[in-house]
């Protein structure tokens, strides 16, 4: 995984809430076997729309995803990431995000970012104010900053330091080999198994 | 004296393989399911990374996202899908249930068939309908492509502890109203993250008198309450429907396991972090109106005045009024399938709407059973045949239109009651707008072409 700790870059104000996955990359586009390539095909449908501001090009270029509550729900889909990612975005910034999708970002290192709605708001508007501005976001000290918005933000200590370190979780889950050993051997002989001739 | 603790709290309990402070707990996983959309880049990576899948006997994989649900050609892409799961499979020897076998369905249509889904189990798959397999009393979760290849490797699984919800239904629930109903009533009230982080247990009078099939479309949409899980506590009815399936335990195995399921049921005085309660009575058929499953209103109301921004924007994108009459909507297609609502039980409900009956000219109708052998019992039943008669075309099993992977897909603008899960914009087709139904809604309202109860029928 590509390590996170502090990024700077200018941001894409994404004034919608209940962003699903289905948006993010619509179903038609996950028949590709390949991890790659799902950059041009992130918000599909809305891009369509010249006005769309993933169009618009004071926003090019754009590093950070800013966007309404409940961020990623629906679709267990990592391609919703890997579109993000692939387009550029290495953090997205939002009051509230869906499960499945914050680890899913928290698995490849783009960095999800919970902050208060005013303070969401308040990034939103210094972007749409300015499309130059930049935002920084601090893995390392947990901060998100712009000219006008100092933020503190919360992430579970451990996530934390994978991201920071860049660290793959299998590697990890592997350091407790012995464990899974010891686990296996207790495990009641009725519990289903399939092995097809 | 042991501390009461809750269903949830004692599935997770009895799989933690490794703990330790500021570490997310190690859960072993008992059974691993698969597909072919969000396994592919899994494989792969294991490939590259050198290693190999370490328990092919405890994953289970089947076609069903894209595959096609009539007989003819598939498109080259999907058929690359559907191709390297075959390799992948036969490589790690992983069973897989491909495209024209009779063991072929919609992962969580299956899981539960063979009876591999069994209370008290760790089950995931790359899918957020995996909750479906909660209603076993299984803590079942759906897990992204990364997570995926972590299992394939170690058969185990980083997870947060989640917090606790606890959402009883009690009362007898009125005529007409189904199990999709109930799910779509909790989440017009609790929201669409009202769930978010929770791990949700469904209680109360109501939810026991749910068959299995109804237990699993109450629970296979705890997701888009956005709930990590959904469970229900296994009782007679789970065990009734287990026992004798080809995968449930038998003989001794079988009478260890039911007294280990009895010890399962949340304890009485254990605590939830988050309560909800809904009378039984105050439910009614439900039909949605948005692009998000809250977006929910009965059948009696009217379409809402929006409340915000997303709430235009979802009229917007339905072509809806406020203030028009859910029963004036005239949908221009009904898909009964999915997930949510297409096994037997599912089928029998609609059928019982439809015999003697025809689907308003007009109209496009299909039914799309969840697997095969649900297609087979059906037709055991004749229920084929009673669908046939009404103008409904009867599919081979898969995921198909509600999602919209594979050919059958809405036109933009195209209006549809379907039996699925999301009503999210473009979710069915490109332009497509769905309204989510259960159904007997979606039988009822194919024969009168609007939105309709079966007894608007008798009317």
């Amino acid at each position: 995984m590509r390590p996170f700790t502090e990024h700077t870059g200018r941001a894409l104000p994404l004034d919608r809430s209940d962003v699903d996955t289905d948006q993010i990359v619509p179903a038609r586009f996950l028949r590709r076997i390949e991890r790659s390539g799902f950059g041009p095909l992130l918000f599909a449908e809305w891009r369509k729309d010249p006005g769309f501001v993933l169009n618009r090009p004071e926003f090019a270029g754009a590093t950070i995803l800013l966007a309404g509550p409940n961020f990623g729900s629906g679709s267990s889909r990592e391609h919703a990431v890997w579109a993000l990612e692939d387009a550029g975005f290495r953090s997205v910034i939002a009051p509230s995000f869906a499960d499945i999708f914050r680890n899913n970002c928290c698995k490849i290192g783009v960095l999800p970012v919970e902050l208060a709605q005013e303070s969401v708001r308040a990034l939103m508007d210094a972007v749409l104010d300015d499309p130059t501005t930049e935002i920084t976001v601090d893995l390392q000290a947990m901060r998100v900053s712009a000219p006008a918005v100092h933020e503190a933000f919360e992430i579970d200590p451990y996530t934390r330091w994978r991201l920071l370190e860049g660290l793959d979780d299998i590697d990890l889950t592997l350091r407790n080999a012995d464990a899974i050993d010891a686990y296996e051997r207790t495990r009641p002989a009725r519990l289903p198994s399939v092995t097809r001739a | 004296m042991r501390t009461p603790s809750t269903l949830a709290e004692k599935v997770w309990e009895r799989h933690v393989v490794h703990r330790a402070d500021g570490e997310p707990d190690l859960l072993y996983v008992d059974l691993h399911l698969v597909h072919e959309v969000t396994s592919p880049q899994a494989f792969e990576a294991l490939r590259l990374a050198g290693r190999s899948v370490r328990r092919p006997d405890l994953t289970v994989a089947t076609m069903d996202h894209n595959v096609p649900t009539v007989a003819g050609p598939v498109d080259p892409v999907s058929r690359t899908q559907m191709e390297a799961l075959e390799r992948n499979c036969t490589q790690a020897g992983i069973t897989l249930f491909p495209t024209g076998d009779l063991g072929q369905g919609i992962v969580h249509v299956i899981g539960p068939q063979m009876g591999l889904t069994q209370p008290g189990l760790m089950i995931v798959c790359g899918d957020s309908h995996t909750s479906t397999h909660g209603a076993f009393g299984a803590l079942a979760i759906g897990i992204g492509t990364s997570e995926v290849e972590h299992v394939l490797a170690t058969q185990t699984l980083p997870q947060r502890t989640p917090k606790t919800m606890a959402v009883t239904v009690e009362g007898e629930l009125p005529v007409g109203v189904s199990a999709k109903d109930v799910i779509l009533g909790i989440i017009a009230r609790i929201g669409t993250d009202g769930g978010v982080g929770h791990v949700v247990e469904y209680r109360g009078s109501a939810i026991r008198s749910l068959s299995m099939e109804g237990r699993m479309t109450v629970c296979n949409m705890s997701i888009e309450a956005g709930a990590r899980a959904g469970m229900v506590a296994p009782d007679e009815t789970t065990f009734a429907y287990l026992e004798g399936r080809p995968n449930a335990p038998s003989g001794s195995q079988w009478d260890e396991a039911i007294e280990d399921w009895r010890s399962l049921p949340t304890d009485e005085g254990a605590t939830f972090d988050k309560e909800v309660s809904v009378e039984a009575a105050d439910l009614r058929p439900h039909v949605s109106w948005g692009t998000n499953p809250g977006q929910t209103v009965t059948i009696d109301d009217l379409v809402p005045e929006p409340a915000d921004e997303a709430a235009e924007r979802a009229l917007a994108y339905m072509d809806l009024r406020p203030g028009t009459a859910i029963r004036d909507i005239r949908p221009d297609t009904i898909f009964i399938g999915s997930c949510t609502n297409s096994r037997i039980e599912d089928l029998r409900e609609a059928a019982r709407v439809l015999d003697g009956r025809r689907v308003r000219e007009g109209l496009r109708a299909m039914v799309v059973p969840g697997s095969m052998l649900v297609k087979r019992q059906a037709e055991r039943e004749g229920l084929d045949t009673v669908f046939a008669a009404a103008g409904f075309e009867w599919r081979d099993a898969g995921c198909s239109m509600c999602l919209g992977m594979n050919p059958d897909q809405l036109s933009p603008g195209e209006r549809c009651a379907s039996t699925s899960n999301r009503n999210f914009e473009g979710r069915q087709g490109k332009g497509g707008r769905t309204h989510l139904v259960s159904p007997a809604v979606a039988a009822a309202t194919a024969v009168l072409g609007h939105f309709a109860t079966p007894e608007d029928l008798d009317g």
